[in-house]
């Protein structure tokens, strides 16, 4: 068996060399802070001599996200990354890649706002990620990386979800994850998809340029009737059901017979994950739920912890309380759902959590 | 009524195979209706139907996919020359263009034109200058003239209150990746070849990879001038024109 490749990497890095790695077709990107080292690194390795990838620095985020468009238009694996006020930025085309089925990944390592905010990290996007963000009824793919290894994981599996489903796929970092440097193992390099293996997976709709023997392909998302507007929407819906019931990722730690559960994503769970560890040397019966898919959320196991009689969920998110909502939704009053949050890049320790564990829950 | 069988040397004139046979929704008078004839002929004629893909603006010709038979993609409100170059890099022997309104490519989507041209993609922008936002129904575009009036400039537009017109041919000149800039019309038959001979060179610059070209076709809009079509002609001669004189801007060999 080949030697892993095994590398220390800042998990924004990391991000560039999955893209290549995975035969990704085209990155476009614009600086910001805490994500630059993507587009820094992807000039640095200039993937163009070897896979043919191309990378473009855009003039803005607006028009970053619009090349992705085009890209993902076409059939081709494209890319960009960005931080809070960029992704701002582009969510009405977010909107256009969704309404248009357009396949594609965008990365947020967020930072702290709103406004300008600041560069530390923080999860005050989770509303814009998983709720939409752009105009009218859409949903992201939204996948929350805990760790540099899912980081890189997470660049394969997007694109995978996104060309399965066709529709955007968004990984939702933070600073924390960017920034922090960690043991990956890398994913051998594989070839970008040939054109005709792009005709064969995506002839039916991208606008390759026509061929022999195929109508003229229209990406378009202005559909002026009604009835036929209603349709597409309806198709959309049918699609977002279809997520829900099949791409769920989630993971546990010591769920099994706890009393409470705390529910943390990224590098919140992260953090998390040692708070159940000192809770547990203390003697108290304390689990993890760590949602990996945003959306689709994991609603059905976290309904079953309520129903099998879970006494008290806590939300620990770098926000003011965006997750605990869907948290409420899933246990549906069956037990009392707390958030504790810090804001404006500013963390939460292990044990600052079990303090609100027991203040909020344990000993109410 | 019968199909009369016409001979080749007979033939004077024949819809272009490119153009579809869908009705179209463009006015009486329209000037889109002409250009986009001559955007098919010249696909046709440099036998890129098949290599060709459009990208087409939010406005009145944001329609335009349902009547040349090429591949098309539909960009957000003035974002399709950023769309346009991912495309073409990623598809460098294709023809890739955009056809854009004033609107859409002088005023919400500056900076994506700009920037465009900027970089010198190989990419074609025709450039429909009407002075007018048609599809909307009538208001102030970035190239509506001094005193013209619109439905939101109603007593005319004021320099004071509304700003001035501007001209982005000329200012993409000044752009080192810019190589091909030109300003044509489409209101009289000597102008259409011009015209045409016009958008042929940008195509061809476009496949030999040349740089950034921006074909402008200075148009009438009937019923967001509120005149007749020969009105509009005449109108546009007396008062466009002087403004945004015809001609060659830049072209590097």
């Amino acid at each position: 068996m080949a030697e892993k490749d095994v590398k220390l990497m800042k998990g924004n890095e990391v991000i560039a060399h999955a893209a290549i790695r995975y035969g990704c077709d085209g990155y476009f990107g614009y600086p910001i802070t805490p994500q630059s080292e993507v587009l820094e690194t992807l000039m640095e390795l200039k993937p163009w001599e070897t896979t043919g990838m191309v990378v473009l620095q855009a003039e803005s985020e607006t028009s970053s996200i619009n090349m992705v468009y085009g890209g993902a238009a076409t059939g081709k694996r494209v890319m960009t990354s960005s931080s809070s006020p960029g992704v701002s930025l582009m969510t009405e085309t977010l909107s256009y890649l969704a309404a248009a089925e357009l396949p594609c990944l965008i990365v947020n390592c967020q930072r702290g706002g709103p406004g300008l905010g600041t560069i530390q990290p923080a999860q005050g996007d989770y509303f814009q990620a998983v709720k939409g963000g752009g105009h009218g009824d859409y949903r992201l793919i939204v996948l929350a990386p805990n760790s540099v290894q899912e980081m890189h994981d997470h660049v394969a599996e997007g694109f995978d979800l996104a060309f399965k489903y066709r529709t955007p796929a968004m990984i939702l970092a933070d600073g924390v994850i960017g920034q922090m440097m960690e043991k990956v193992v890398l994913a051998p390099q594989r070839p970008r998809k040939t054109t005709a293996e792009i005709a064969a997976e995506c002839g039916e709709w991208a606008t390759t340029g026509k061929y022999e023997g195929r109508t003229r392909n229209i990406i378009t998302t202005l559909e002026l009737q009604p009835e036929r507007m209603q349709e597409i929407n309806l198709r959309l819906q049918a699609k977002y059901r279809q997520i829900e019931q099949q791409a769920v990722r989630y993971e546990t730690t010591e769920c099994d017979d706890a009393d409470y559960v705390i529910v943390a994503f990224g590098s919140s769970a992260r953090i998390c994950s040692a708070t159940v560890e000192i809770a547990r040397a203390e003697g108290l019966k304390v689990g993890l739920l760590r949602p990996i898919t945003l959306y689709p959320f994991p609603t059905v196991p976290l309904a079953e912890l309520a129903m099998r009689g879970v006494k008290g969920f806590l939300v620990a998110e770098l926000n003011a309380g965006q997750m605990v909502e869907d948290v409420r939704l899933a246990v549906n009053g069956k037990a009392p759902v707390e958030h504790y949050g810090r804001q404006g890049g500013m963390l939460f320790s292990p044990d600052d959590v079990l303090v609100a564990l027991k203040e909020k829950l344990i000993n109410r | 009524m019968a199909e009369v069988e016409i001979k080749q040397e007979n033939l004077v004139y024949a819809k272009p195979k490119l153009i579809t046979n869908q009705e179209m929704h463009y006015c009486p008078g329209c000037s889109h209706g002409t250009v986009h004839k001559l955007i098919a002929e010249v696909i046709e004629e440099l036998a890129l139907e098949y290599n060709s893909i459009g990208i087409s603006p939010v406005g009145c010709s944001v329609f335009s996919y349902n009547y040349i038979d090429i591949d098309w993609i539909q960009a957000p409100h003035g974002r399709a020359l950023a769309v346009a170059s991912a495309v073409k890099r990623l598809h460098p022997d294709h023809l890739v263009f955009t056809y854009q309104g004033d609107g859409d490519l002088s005023a919400i989507g500056t900076a994506e034109s700009i920037h465009a041209a900027a970089r010198g993609e190989n990419v074609v922008a025709i450039y429909i200058n009407n002075a007018i936002y048609g599809m909307t129904g009538g208001q102030m575009a970035p190239t509506t003239l001094l005193g013209m009036k619109t439905a939101t400039t109603p007593y005319g537009r004021d320099p004071q209150l509304n700003g001035y017109p501007y001209k982005i041919a000329d200012m993409m000149a000044l752009l080192d990746g810019a190589t091909y800039i030109t300003r044509q019309s489409v209101h009289k038959p000597a102008n259409v070849r011009k015209c045409k001979a016009a958008i042929k060179k940008a195509f061809q610059r476009s496949m030999e990879r040349k740089g950034f070209s921006l074909v402008e076709v200075v148009t009438t809009c009937s019923s967001g001038w509120k005149l007749s079509p020969v009105a509009s002609n005449e109108w546009m001669e007396q008062n466009m024109f002087p403004y945004y004189p015809l001609g060659d801007i830049k072209e590097i060999k």
